[in-house]
C-alpha cells in the first residue's frame, strides 16, 4: 500500500503472504485516493473472518462487527446518517453463508451502500472447509469425500432479485477490478461487488492460474440493462465471467423513509420535539 | 325490577365471542363511552392465537375510582357466540347478568335476550353488531346515548360509518329499555386530560420521551404493538421504522444506528430474543447503548403467543456470551412503562451498556384511563462528544466510560470491533489490554447500579417483618389485594429494576424475616436471581403459570390462607 492519508500505518497485518486480500486493499485504497473521499464521512462495515480484517489497516471509522452481521448495521448506519458512504466488505461464507438472509434483503431494500465480498471459495481463517461457493467435489478436512452441495450463484441470486448493480471480478486482473469498484462505490444503491481471489493457504483448486483459465470478460455487446442476459451470463460455470452483469437505478431505501419526509438532518442532529409529543399522546389518548 | 347495585362503585363486563367478531372494538369504544362519562376503567383481553375463529373474551371493568387490577367477580356476560358460554360459565355467578342472542342460545336459555342477528338486520348488517352492543350496555347502566355517542366519533371519522353506527347504538339502546337502571353507575363530569392508551402506546410513547429515533423489529407476539404505533408516529416524530428480515438483523441494525448517532430501540418476545442473543453480546463487546423492549410471553418454544408470563427474567440476565454489564427494569403499570421506557435510553446512553425493558402480554395489551404522563423539560442530553484527532474510542474513563463519538461528527476515527481490542478499536491479543478491556466494560455496572438506577417501591408499613416481593405486571393486583386484605406486619416490595440489584431492595430484604416473591412464572426466576445476589435464603415463591395474570381475587384468598390464616 502506498503511503497515504486511507492507509493506517505500523498495522501487524494478519493476512498469508500471497493472499487475495492484499490486492483487494491496495485497489480499495488508490481507488479511496482517487475518488478523494472524506475520511471523516465514509465508513467500513466487516463481519468476521480474514476478509472482514481489511477496515483495521485503513484509517477510516470502522464497524467491525459479527460474523455474516456487516449488512444490517451498514443499512442502518446509512439510514441513520445519510452523508455517510458506506462500504459492507467481508468473505463468501459471512456474506453468503452466515449472512445469506441479511445478503437477500438488503438487496430488497437497496440502502446506497457498497458491498465487496472477497470470494475465495473456502473458509479462511476457520482453516479450510467448505464455503458456500466451493465447487462441488473440493476436498476439505470437513468435506472428506468432496463438496456434496450446490454452489451458491451470488450473481444469479442478486439478478433474480434486481439488485441495482451487480459486478463480478477477479483480483488479478487489477484493471478492470479498480474501474468495477470505482464504479460500484459511485453507484447509488446497493451494489454487490464479487471479487474471485485464491486463498494461496487453504484452496488448493481456485489458484491463482486456475481463476485466469477459468474466468473471461463479459461480451463486449452485453448491456447491463439486459436483466434476462445478464441472469444468462450470471449462470455461467465456465469460463467465470467478468465485468458488470447488471445496473438499475431505482429507489434508494434511506431516501424512502418516513423519518426524512420533512427533515433531511441526520438522526444525530435531531431532538425530541415534546410538545409535540405531548399533542401526540393527547390526541392518541 | 331490581336494581343490582354494582359491588364498591363498579361494574365487572365480560365480552365472549370469535376472533374477528369485533370484541376489541367493543372494548374500546365502551372504555371511551366510561371515560366520557367520568369513570375509570381497566380492559383486559384474553385470546387465542388466531385470526379467526376460537374463542376470546374481554374484560371491562368501569369504576367511580381507579381501577388497576382486574377481579373475577363477573356482573354483565355478553356471549356474542354460542362456544363462549362453556369457557366463561366458570367466570359467572348467580347474580351475573347473561345476555344472549336467542338464534344462538334459544328462547329457553334463561338469558336475557339481545336479538343480534335481527338488530343487526334493521342496522343494515352484522357489521353494526358492535354498536349495538354498546348501546345496549349503555342502557343497562342507565345511561343517556351521549358519552357512547362521543366514543363513536372519535372511532369512526367517516361521516357515513358514524351515522350507521350511531343508528346501531340507538337500536341496542333501545332494546334495553327493559333492563335499564339494573346498574347504578352513574356517569360523573368528565376529565378532561384523562387518557386511554394501552401498554403498548405508553411503551411507544415512553421511548420517544427517551429520544428514540430508530426501531429495527421483527413482528411478534405481544411486541408487535410497540413497533406498530412508532411506525404510525415514523412521520411526525423523524422514527426510523425497518421490519428486519430477522431479530439477529434488527438488534444489528439497531446496533448500527446508535453507532452512526440514532437512538435505537428493539422490540421482541422470548423467541425472537433468543436470536437477539449475538447482537446483544456484540453491544457489550463495542459499548454501544441499546434497548431492547423484550415483551413476555409463556414459553417455551412457541408456547402461547397470545398468553402472559414473566418467564424470560433469566434470559434477560444471563444471554449472551462473555462478561458485560446490562440493566433490567420491568414496569408495572402504564406510568411506569411510560418513565422505564424513555428511561431506559438514558440509561444506555449513559452507560454504553444494553438496557432491558421486561414486560408481558399482560401489561402491553390491557386498556387503562390514565393522567397525562409526565414528560421531561427537556429533550434528553445526548452523551454524543464531538471527537478530535486524537480520537481513541474505548480510551480510559472513570467508570469505565469513554466518551463515545460518532462519524461524521469531529475530526476523529470511530473504530468499534466485536474482537477484544485496543484503546483505538483496533484488534489486539495482549493479554493485559484484554485485563484491562474486561475491567473496563465491569466497571460500568456501577453507573447501572447506582447513579443511573430505578429504586424499588414499598407499599404498606415501614415497620414490616414479612415482605411480599414482586416485579412488573404483578403489582396493581398485589397493591389491591393487599388494600383489601391489610396483612399485619406485611408490606409489598415492587421491583422495577431486576438488575443490577441495587443497595435499597437490599436493604428492604435485609428488615424482612419473611419474604414471599410473587411471580408469573413456574420456577421463581426472580426468587433465584435474588437468593444468587444477595445470599438471602429464607424467599417463599408464590407462582402462577398457566398463561394467565394473577387476580386480585385470587391474591386475596392467597393473602388469608398464608399470611393470615
Amino acid at each position: 500500500m502506498s503511503e497515504n492519508r486511507y492507509q493506517r500505518t505500523g498495522c501487524d497485518i494478519a493476512w498469508c503472504p500471497g493472499c487475495g486480500n492484499y490486492g483487494i486493499a491496495k485497489l480499495l485504497n488508490e481507488i479511496l485516493q482517487e475518488l478523494a473521499l472524506d475520511p471523516q464521512q465514509a465508513v467500513m462495515v466487516s463481519g468476521i473472518g480474514q476478509a472482514a480484517k481489511l477496515p483495521q489497516y485503513f484509517n477510516l471509522h470502522h464497524f467491525n462487527g459479527l460474523h455474516g452481521r456487516a449488512l444490517p448495521p451498514a443499512t442502518a448506519i446509512k439510514a441513520s446518517n445519510r452523508n455517510l458512504t458506506v462500504i459492507a466488505e467481508s468473505g463468501d461464507g459471512d456474506m453468503y453463508g452466515e449472512g445469506g438472509n441479511h445478503f437477500i434483503h438488503c438487496i430488497r431494500r437497496n440502502p446506497d451502500l457498497t458491498n465487496i465480498v472477497h470470494n475465495n471459495m473456502v473458509y479462511g481463517l476457520t482453516k479450510g472447509q467448505a464455503s458456500p461457493t466451493s465447487p462441488r467435489g473440493l476436498v476439505t478436512p470437513l468435506q472428506v469425500d468432496g463438496v456434496i452441495l450446490e454452489p451458491f450463484n451470488p450473481l444469479a441470486v442478486a439478478i433474480a432479485l434486481d439488485a441495482s448493480f451487480v459486478a463480478r471480478a477477479y483480483v488479478g486482473y487489477a484493471e478492470q477490478t479498480r474501474a468495477i469498484l470505482k464504479a460500484a462505490i459511485l453507484h447509488k444503491g446497493y451494489a454487490l461487488v464479487d471479487i474471485l481471489q485464491p486463498c494461496v493457504t487453504f484452496n488448493k483448486l481456485n489458484t491463482y492460474s486456475w481463476f485466469e483459465a477459468h474466468t473471461s470478460p463479459l461480451p463486449d455487446d452485453h448491456d447491463p440493462l439486459d436483466r434476462m442476459q445478464a441472469f444468462a451470463l450470471a449462470c455461467e460455470d465456465d469460463p467465470l465471467r467478468l465485468g458488470i452483469f447488471y445496473q438499475k437505478e431505482k429507489p434508494v431505501f434511506e431516501e424512502q423513509l418516513a423519518a426524512y419526509a420533512d427533515d433531511r438532518r441526520p438522526l444525530f442532529e435531531r431532538r425530541v420535539d415534546l410538545s409535540r409529543l405531548a399533542e401526540t399522546i393527547r390526541t392518541a389518548g | 325490577m331490581t336494581t343490582t347495585r354494582p359491588r364498591h362503585g363498579k361494574i365487572n363486563l365480560l365480552f365472549g365471542g370469535e376472533a374477528g367478531q369485533g370484541l376489541q372494538t367493543i372494548a374500546q369504544i365502551l372504555a371511551r363511552m366510561f371515560m366520557n362519562g367520568g369513570l375509570h376503567l381497566l380492559a383486559t383481553s384474553e385470546f387465542m392465537s388466531r385470526i379467526r375463529g376460537g374463542s376470546n373474551s374481554i374484560t371491562l371493568c368501569a369504576a367511580d375510582h381507579p381501577v388497576r387490577a382486574q377481579s373475577e367477580t363477573i356482573d354483565v356476560c355478553v356471549l356474542l357466540d354460542k362456544d363462549a358460554l362453556p369457557r366463561l360459565k366458570s367466570r359467572c355467578t348467580a347474580d351475573t347478568l347473561m345476555i344472549g342472542d336467542p338464534t344462538l342460545f334459544g328462547p329457553d336459555s334463561g338469558m336475557l335476550s339481545l336479538p343480534l342477528t335481527e338488530l343487526g338486520a334493521q342496522a343494515g348488517g352484522a357489521i353494526y353488531s358492535n354498536s349495538i352492543v354498546c348501546g345496549y350496555i349503555a342502557r343497562i347502566i342507565g345511561w343517556e346515548l351521549a358519552p357512547l355517542e362521543a366514543a363513536l366519533a372519535k372511532a369512526f371519522s367517516s361521516p357515513e360509518l358514524l351515522t350507521k353506527n350511531l343508528a346501531a347504538a340507538k337500536l341496542g339502546w333501545d332494546h334495553g329499555a327493559t333492563t335499564s337502571g339494573r346498574f347504578d353507575l352513574p356517569p360523573q363530569e368528565k376529565k378532561a386530560d384523562q387518557l386511554l392508551l394501552d401498554g403498548s402506546q405508553a411503551v411507544a410513547f415512553g421511548a420517544l420521551a427517551g429520544g428514540c429515533n430508530f426501531i429495527s423489529s421483527y413482528p411478534m407476539s405481544p411486541s408487535t404493538g410497540v413497533l406498530i404505533h412508532l411506525a404510525k408516529l415514523a412521520h411526525t416524530h423523524g422514527v426510523v421504522v425497518e421490519q428486519a428480515e430477522d431479530e439477529i438483523s434488527a438488534i444489528n441494525m439497531g446496533l448500527g444506528s446508535w453507532y452512526a448517532g440514532g437512538r435505537a430501540m428493539v422490540s421482541t418476545s422470548g423467541g425472537g430474543f433468543d436470536l437477539m442473543a449475538e447482537g446483544l453480546s456484540l453491544s457489550g463487546a463495542i459499548e454501544s447503548p441499546m434497548v431492547i423492549h423484550l415483551a413476555q410471553r409463556p414459553g417455551p418454544g412457541t408456547g402461547l403467543p397470545t398468553r402472559t408470563e414473566q418467564g424470560d427474567l433469566e434470559i434477560a440476565r444471563y444471554s449472551g456470551h462473555g462478561e458485560f454489564p446490562r440493566a433490567l427494569l420491568a414496569p408495572g403499570s402504564p406510568e411506569e412503562a411510560f418513565a422505564c421506557a424513555a428511561h431506559a435510553f438514558t440509561m444506555a446512553d449513559a452507560s454504553q451498556s444494553p438496557v432491558f425493558l421486561l414486560t408481558d402480554q399482560y401489561l402491553l395489551d390491557t386498556l387503562y384511563d390514565l393522567e397525562p404522563f409526565k414528560l421531561p423539560d427537556s429533550p434528553p442530553e445526548s452523551q454524543i462528544i464531538s471527537t478530535t484527532m486524537d480520537y481513541r474510542r474505548y480510551a480510559a474513563g472513570p467508570d469505565g466510560i469513554s466518551p463515545r463519538g460518532i462519524p461524521g461528527l469531529g475530526n476523529g476515527i470511530v473504530r468499534v470491533d466485536s474482537d477484544e481490542h485496543d484503546e483505538e478499536g483496533c484488534i489486539t491479543e495482549e493479554f493485559d489490554l484484554r485485563v484491562s478491556m474486561v475491567d473496563k466494560r465491569l466497571a460500568k455496572l456501577r453507573l447501572l447500579k447506582e447513579e443511573l438506577a430505578l429504586l424499588p417501591r414499598l407499599h404498606g408499613t415501614a415497620g414490616y417483618r414479612r415482605l411480599i416481593v414482586g416485579w412488573g405486571s404483578t403489582a396493581p393486583a398485589v397493591e389491591e389485594a393487599m388494600k383489601r386484605v391489610k396483612p399485619a406486619l406485611t408490606a409489598f416490595l415492587h421491583c422495577v429494576q431486576l438488575y443490577p440489584i441495587t443497595q435499597a431492595l437490599i436493604d428492604h430484604l435485609q428488615q424482612a424475616k419473611e419474604i414471599i416473591v410473587i411471580e408469573n412464572n413456574a420456577t421463581g426466576q426472580f426468587a433465584r436471581l435474588l437468593r444468587a445476589e444477595t445470599g438471602c435464603n429464607m424467599i417463599r415463591q408464590w407462582n402462577k403459570y398457566n398463561g394467565l395474570p394473577f387476580t386480585v381475587d385470587e391474591l386475596v384468598a392467597l393473602l388469608q390462607q398464608e399470611v393470615n390464616p
